[in-house]
């Protein structure tokens, strides 16, 4: 009895979490479409998420096109296509490693920055203080935080493909020893719109899920620095898993 | 001060995780007055301040203010009441990312439809008058913590709100700094005119400023009156908590 007594509970817990998160979305998302507009908010934001993660998103970049480069070289020349290293190495890139890295790293570098700094907040009872004064800390704090989501995580994908094209330009060619027109010239005749598209789909989706379970994490954090430090680990986590997840539905509607 | 209650708490319950914090408490706040609630830590006084602006809502009983129950309030109707009202929360509650100006102004941005000059006018009056002209640049951190009580002092005044709810305004500051701010609070009120309710273990430093104090322990208020008829109460727990005592009905918990 008290384990299944302990089972349901956990179950309800669950399903009354999942419901919160979702309600919480509405919100924002209502919010979002009565004005007033927060636009000052709303650029702070953009600033947050995008300079932020930008050097990590070069790095990272930088490195996998360059892992691509290699791995694909050494595989595409045992079937005798080395000259496709161009499109495999774009095409990975595009439509799945360049939403899903930069996505999974902005979470590490500023998912967790969102959640602890709403978290701070909800300690210290600024949130409260919104309320205090007939405010609406959704509109100031989380509307715009999404909005900021899906512009930029797009766009920081969009810099983690093109750095992460020419990581796999830099081994393949200047290393390797590959034409610089094969490389770049076979990559325009395999790459349609499609592709291109369903990253930008994926970085969309991602930009609202991130925002949204890191900044929901934050603004029901637990007590004192112990709830916020639980909060910024679960937003980060549960971030993490709902990015592959998620990639992969989308990836299976896309195919 | 007039005799009339503009805010009620009529039988209100309110329990978390099963633990009765408030335990059908009644109390009438008077149009204009400085009322002080006192009471042990833990007996659920900010709990009782939070349910006069919506923050909080009870289980049980009905919050009236202005003769209107705000219990089930929400939506714009709830921000209705809280327009009335200003909160000074216990540590300040400043908002960290904006500058000491950025956030006495904040209010008046997003509330009211004043000109720059007007805001900016008012701002820094309210400024000097908590004695901080001078400081308009700095952020919260950079700020002791009698300072943020007067940031967010400030930031209450401004918006000249009837009724300023305090939640523990000297909390972690030394005796001077405590009592200037019971000063402040007084001045403030003879210049602003609002109604105070205060919550304050500063006994009896407090009383001075106070015109009724009431003492919150075990959920109900048991006993309310003037500064001088709580100072000669013959109910063991405020005596107890007067003169700061070990032995008594209260439970000294460590």
């Amino acid at each position: 009895m008290g384990i299944i007594a302990r089972m349901g509970g956990y179950v309800l817990s669950v399903l009354s979490e999942m419901g919160r998160m979702t309600i919480f979305l509405f919100e924002a998302i209502y919010t979002l479409f009565t004005p007033p507009f927060k636009f000052r908010w709303f650029l702070l934001r953009i600033r947050f998420l995008g300079t932020r993660s930008m050097i990590i998103i070069l790095l990272t970049g930088a490195f996998t096109g360059m892992v691509l480069g290699l791995q694909l070289y050494y595989t595409l020349e045992k079937f005798g296509s080395a000259a496709l290293l161009g499109p495999a190495v774009a095409l990975s890139l595009v439509r799945e490693l360049g939403p899903v890295f930069s996505a999974l790293m902005i979470t590490g570098r500023t998912g967790s920055a969102l959640t602890a700094e709403i978290g701070m907040m909800r300690i210290t009872e600024q949130i409260d203080a919104f309320y205090s004064m007939a405010l609406n800390p959704v509109r100031y704090l989380i509307s715009p935080t999404i909005l900021a989501g899906l512009l930029v995580f797009p766009m920081l994908a969009a810099i983690f493909d093109v750095v992460g094209i020419y990581g796999g330009y830099f081994v393949g060619v200047r290393l390797l020893g590959m034409s610089s027109g094969t490389y770049f010239s076979e990559m325009q005749t395999f790459i349609n719109m499609d592709d291109v598209l369903v990253g930008i789909y994926k970085s969309l989706s991602f930009g609202v899920i991130v925002t949204w379970v890191c900044s929901y994490k934050g603004f029901y954090c637990g007590h004192g620095a112990e709830g916020v430090s639980r909060a910024t680990t679960e937003a980060v986590v549960l971030s993490s898993v709902l990015i592959l997840v998620w990639d992969y539905f989308i990836g299976s509607v896309f195919i | 001060m007039s005799r009339e209650p503009i805010i009620r708490f009529i039988d209100v319950t309110k329990s978390f995780n099963g633990v009765k914090v408030l335990d059908r408490l009644n109390l009438e706040v008077f149009r204009g007055e400085i009322l002080v609630i006192m009471g042990p830590s833990g007996v659920g006084k900010t709990v009782l301040l939070k349910h006069l602006i919506g923050l909080l809502r009870p289980d049980n009983g009905r919050i009236l203010v202005y003769g209107e129950d705000i219990t089930t309030m929400k939506g714009d109707d709830i921000n209705r009441i809280r327009e009335r009202f200003a909160f000074l929360f216990q540590w300040g509650a400043l908002f960290d990312s904006m500058t000491v100006l950025e956030n006495v102004t904040f209010p008046l941005r997003e509330r009211t439809r004043l000109r720059d000059e007007e805001i900016m006018e008012r701002a820094l009056d309210v400024l000097a008058h908590v004695g901080l002209r001078g400081s308009e640049g700095k952020w919260p951190d950079e700020l002791s913590g009698g300072m943020k009580k007067r940031v967010a002092l400030a930031r209450a005044l401004v918006m000249e709100p009837e009724i300023i709810l305090f939640d523990e305004p000297t909390t972690g500051l030394d005796p001077v700094i405590c009592s200037s701010i019971h000063q402040l609070i007084a001045e403030s009120h003879r210049k602003f005119n609002f109604t105070g309710v205060i919550i304050s273990h500063e006994v009896p430093g407090i009383f001075e400023i106070a015109d009724r104090v009431a003492m919150l322990y075990d959920g109900r208020i048991i006993e309310i009156g003037t500064p001088s008829e709580i100072m000669n109460s013959g109910n063991g727990a405020v005596q107890q908590f007067i003169k700061g005592s070990l032995e008594g009905p209260i439970n000294v918990v460590f």
